[in-house]
């Protein structure tokens, strides 16, 4: 029976006091998710059991308990709180998908301070944006990461510490210290901070259109949504081992890659390597994965590889998957359940939310290609986007909108009161995606109501872009927009007009793309660079990219009314 | 073949790894699946391959398996007519 089905009798009464009463915690206690991933389980008869199986590139395999997570999060912590951590701190997670990734990460929440988890693969550029604007204190991360850092921490003057997890006899530079945490004298008794309910806890940063990424503020209190969302959604059961493809640099690696089933005292598999079909399924194979959490373009890329490379794998151990990230297609529903016996289960939510609130719970029948219908407890919409209203009848495309108050929603963008404030109208949150709901209460997923760029689930705002691109010798303005892909639903794609004196040829086009994949990350290189004579501008020379993009994706450009004359 | 393999891992280790980096490339090491080039990165390599040796690497071919090493790489372009 699925864990949902359980509380049909409560559905008609939904209350979150439910994940507050499954968790054990009483009105006025300290709420510190370290301490429930990790010291809870262990209090309630689950030291032995394996927290974390996690597995390299080299196929090398490391196995830990409950107990071992909350003894190397106690020295972790420790360790932390000797180079003069304090809470509310903000201290940034930069690696790969390490062990000390996921024990760092809660050692953090442990001291009560603030964990901002960044993508190992961004670059100087964009990693420089996100620690100015977060003022972290301190880094926790690798040799080869470390490296990014050290070019930058000269522009950052909150940045005390680099703490380099694998530092070995390497020569470290000022503000580098070096932390083995195997070999580090172990901490059995640490007392998390008492963290109440509505304590800041995880920083992740996410791309609009315009500006810089903003940092998402999150609270302890989200334990509550990701506990029970992952309970009913993922269906994670005592016996599951599960496996979330999510890195956690991005919220879903956070959300249901570390707090959502640790909170829930479930095994995950974890696997520290590049894609690779066969990999992938091999894995499953190897740790008998029950219960699987990917992404429609991981899903993409296994379709690619066919029919026969599942075949050669044991797969008989999954028995749920779902997918986050993007909409999922309804080919690729279809093909799970023809080639893996099994239908994905769409999730809707973004980082702003926290937790999954719109989505196909097991036992709902899936509308192949649908986003499915509100979490229990979740209050949604689709607005009219000129009067913010919602609409009364099924089929009208809107904005997404969801009523305030589910635990996990997001506090506040750092240091950005002002942008904040201007995601609720009406009393809603507008989530900047467009979809519609059909006549059974299914939402249909349109697309963003905005420039911003979905690739392959990861949201690449376009003046991020066009920002590093100016900073190249060549450019002389550049409009960045995303253009149709088959496997990453849409990549970066850039316009650049070039300064006199460059001619545009295949080396210039290849040197671009490089210079912006370092200095921002591999998400953010435009896979086409269109070389243009100059850009679509209004009248007063604001770059028109609705232009481009309605060209690029063949549809109608709209109202060019404010184009300025050529 | 060996100048290939040599300009291929020459290209790797100056676009992929930071200055500093003293990881060991070779031409068997595992890119894609070791995490040194992410399967985004695999276009702008796909590009220099194409430029480089003047040939035309189809999207379907370009897959994480045929760019996991330099070896195999070397053994894509060849086969699509790259001296």
């Amino acid at each position: 029976m699925t864990n949902i089905a359980r509380f049909e009798e409560e559905l008609k009464h939904f209350d979150w006091s439910i994940a507050r009463h499954e968790l054990g915690y009483k009105e006025g206690q300290p709420l510190n998710i370290g301490w429930y991933c990790t010291d809870r389980i262990c209090q309630t008869g689950r030291a032995k059991k394996l927290a974390m199986i996690w597995e390299n590139h080299a196929g090398e395999v490391r196995r830990f308990t409950f107990d071992d997570m909350r003894v190397l999060t106690n020295t972790f912590a420790a360790h932390l709180r000797g180079l003069g951590v304090q809470p509310g701190d903000r201290v940034c997670v930069f690696m790969d998908r390490v062990p000390e990734l996921y024990i760092g990460f809660l050692a953090v929440l442990k001291l009560g301070a603030i964990v901002q988890p960044l993508f190992s693969a961004f670059g100087d550029e964009s990693l420089l944006t996100r620690l100015e604007s977060s003022g972290a204190k301190v880094v926790l991360t690798q040799h080869k990461h470390g490296l990014k850092v050290r070019k930058i921490r000269d522009q950052l003057p909150a940045l005390e510490t680099s703490v380099i997890i694998d530092a070995g006899d390497r020569k470290l530079a000022d503000g580098e210290v070096g932390f083995d945490l195997d070999n580090a004298p172990k901490v059995n008794d640490f007392e998390s901070y008492p963290t109440t309910p509505e304590t800041p806890s995880v920083l992740h940063y996410t791309s609009g259109t315009t500006g810089q990424p903003k940092g998402a503020l999150h609270v302890h209190n989200s334990v509550f949504s990701q506990y029970l969302t992952a309970s009913w959604v993922l269906d994670l059961q005592e016996s599951d081992v599960y496996w979330c493809t999510a890195d956690p640099g991005w919220v879903t690696g956070t959300s249901y890659g570390i707090i959502g089933p640790w909170a829930n005292g479930t095994t995950q598999a974890i696997l520290d390597a590049g894609f690779s079909a066969d990999r992938w399924y091999g894995f499953i194979a190897k740790h008998k994965i029950t219960v699987w959490y990917s992404a429609p373009t991981a899903i993409r890329l296994l379709m690619k590889e066919g029919e026969e490379a599942p075949k050669r794998h044991e797969l008989s151990s999954l028995r749920h998957l779902a997918s986050v990230g993007e909409p999922l297609n309804a080919e690729a529903v279809i093909w799970s359940q023809k080639v893996l016996g099994l239908p994905f289960h769409d999730t809707f939510w973004q980082t702003e939310t926290g937790s999954i609130v719109i989505t196909n719970m097991p036992g709902l029948p899936i509308k192949p290609g649908s986003m499915g219908k509100p979490f229990p407890g979740i209050v949604a919409t689709v607005v009219d986007p000129k009067t913010f209203e919602p609409f009364d009848h099924p089929g009208a495309v809107g904005l997404i909108a969801l009523r305030p108050g589910w635990p996990s929603m997001f506090r506040q963008y750092w240091n950005k009161p002002e942008i904040y404030a201007s995601k609720f109208v009406n009393g809603w949150y507008l989530s900047g995606d467009r979809a519609s709901i059909d006549a059974d209460g299914y939402y249909w997923f349109v697309g963003r109501d905005d420039d911003v760029i979905n690739t392959g689930g990861h949201l690449v705002g376009p003046f991020e872009i066009e920002s590093a691109l100016l900073e190249h010798p060549a450019v002389a303005e550049s409009a960045a927009i995303g253009m149709p892909d088959p496997v990453n639903m849409e990549v970066p794609k850039a316009f650049i007009a070039l300064k006199q004196g460059y001619e545009p040829n295949d080396d210039l086009e290849l040197e671009i793309m490089n210079f912006c994949r370092k200095h921002l990350s591999p998400l953010a290189m435009p896979q086409a660079i269109e070389f243009v004579t100059s850009l679509p501008k209004n009248r007063s020379g604001k770059i028109m990219r609705r232009v481009l993009h309605a060209k690029e994706w063949g549809e109608e450009v709209g109202d060019i009314s404010t184009l300025e004359d050529e | 073949m060996d100048e290939m393999k040599q300009v291929v891992l020459e290209y790797v280790r100056r676009e992929y790894l930071e200055e500093d980096d003293d990881r060991e490339v070779e031409v068997d090491t595992p890119l894609i699946s070791g995490g040194i080039v992410d399967s985004f990165s695999m276009v702008s390599l796909k590009r220099f391959l194409e430029k480089k040796y003047g040939i035309q690497i189809p999207d379907a071919d370009a897959s994480p398996e045929a760019f996991d090493t330099v070896e195999s790489i070397v053994v894509l372009v060849q086969r699509f007519g790259g001296k």
